[in-house]
């Protein structure tokens, strides 16, 4: 069936307010995504690895989630939903539970590219029908704003400050999109909140609905840690694919294919002077930062066009 | 004190912080959902949307990118916000390219 932004918002909610998530919290949107891609006659268990959403989403007694909820440690996710799922499949082959489960992990990038890494790494490879969401909002901002594999190199985050010794982050982001592709999984794909959200809903369906295991990455915004103001979420984003520094694409049984292609490719300083993480970049003699970013960018944008050719 | 109900007849509303603990759930377990709805945290806020109906053409758009899920809709059409939970991050302002939500500093 064809998308309808009309119809999807008519569904019931599955992760309601009153949960502790910063105003303007990108994370929050990610999960709403994903649960609306959700049939409404069918049920989930969310499994959540420590992080932001998981100390603000389910403070006893009160949950945001409609659905089975388990917090699971930082570096577990993976396991434990692949646990829930391995379970549900003897239930359901003896009789004991007839209604249709999903299973759906939500870690951030703290618990998905570092510490739960091995984990969902071995719940991919186990073939569990399950879907794991990163919501990726670039370092550990629940602890207060420490680098990951997930930040982007120049950075400023509290672990990798910008000053006269280093630059912010020395690194750059690790590739988690590709890497979870590399383990031949039936379905991955990046996205993040743009206009209609159909390019969000159809890849959380496809995630949810493929059998298999299967991985979405969406980056999703700290309004604190990216240091911008909470009501520009949706012009980041947007310039976050049209300068190509975070590319709309999936990978569905090994086949990658590119979901958008901006129109006018924007140069990165579009992106990153919207950023006070970045701010330092813009000072005089800080010219070579943002060409850097800006090499970094063009050589994984056309290594990804290839890939999808 | 004794147990008088079972652990999944305790409903979320009835906990707080004077409980007993015989009289909580075991294990942190909560037997319902979405009982986050029971929390004020609009008094977070600073700055507030407001909603012009008049000008509203309930395209959506502003729905899918609420963090808190504070903007109901009915039978395709886009209600008044839920300002017990909306923390007035703006988001929905930006997004309205109708001019239908205006965004001001509380109280003023
Ligand atoms: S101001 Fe933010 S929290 Fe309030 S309704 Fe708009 S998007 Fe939602
Ligand atoms: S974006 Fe504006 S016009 Fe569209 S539904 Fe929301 S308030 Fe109405």
């Amino acid at each position: 069936m064809a998308y309808s932004l009309k119809q999807q918002v008519e569904k019931p909610e599955r992760f309601v307010g009153g949960h502790r998530l910063c105003a303007g919290c990108g994370a929050a949107i990610t999960v709403r995504g994903v649960m609306r891609a959700l049939k409404p006659e069918d049920k989930a268990v969310v499994v959540n690895a420590t992080g932001c959403l998981e100390v603000s989403s389910f403070l006893y007694p009160y949950t945001a989630w409609e659905d089975s909820y388990i917090h699971s440690a930082f570096e577990n996710a993976g396991a434990t939903a692949g646990g829930v799922e391995a379970a549900y499949r003897v239930l359901k082959k003896k009789g004991k539970v007839n209604e249709t489960f999903k299973f759906i992990a939500f870690g951030g990038d703290g618990g998905t590219y570092d510490i739960g890494f091995q984990s969902l790494s071995g719940a991919m490879e186990r073939g569990h029908d399950i879907v794991y969401v990163c919501y990726d909002n670039e370092a550990y901002m629940n602890t207060g704003v420490q680098r990951s594999s997930s930040t982007p190199r120049f950075a400023d985050a509290t672990t990798t400050p910008a000053g006269s010794i280093i630059p912010g982050k020395p690194q750059n982001k690790k590739d988690l999109t590709a890497i979870m592709a590399a383990h031949g999984i039936p379905y991955v794909a990046q996205t993040t909140f743009l206009g209609n959200f159909k390019d969000f809903h159809e890849k959380a369906e496809k995630a949810i609905y493929t059998e298999g295991p299967t991985f979405l990455n969406v980056m999703s915004p700290c309004p604190r840690g990216w240091r911008y103001e909470t009501e520009d979420i949706a012009e980041i984003c947007k310039l976050a694919v049209d300068t190509c520094v975070w590319p709309l694409f999936e990978v569905v049984d090994g086949v990658w294919k590119l979901n958008y292609e901006p129109r006018k490719k924007l140069p990165v300083e579009e992106y990153l002077k919207k950023q006070g993480r970045f701010r330092h970049m813009f000072n005089p003699g800080s010219e070579w930062m943002i060409e850097e970013v800006q090499k970094h960018v063009d050589k994984k944008w056309e290594a990804l066009l290839n890939k999808c050719k | 004190m004794t147990m008088t109900k079972k652990a999944n007849e305790i409903k979320a509303s009835e906990i707080n912080e004077s409980t007993p603990w015989q009289e909580m759930t075991i294990g942190g377990e909560i037997y319902e959902g979405g009982t986050s709805a029971l929390v004020n945290t609009g008094e977070w806020r600073t700055m507030i949307p407001i909603f012009h109906e008049e000008k509203c053409n309930h395209c959506m758009l502003c729905v899918p990118f609420c963090p808190d899920s504070s903007i109901p809709v009915e039978n395709g059409k886009r209600k008044d916000f839920d300002l017990m939970h909306c923390k007035g991050c703006g988001i929905c302002f930006k997004v309205c390219a109708h001019k239908a939500i205006s965004y001001e500093k509380v109280g003023a």
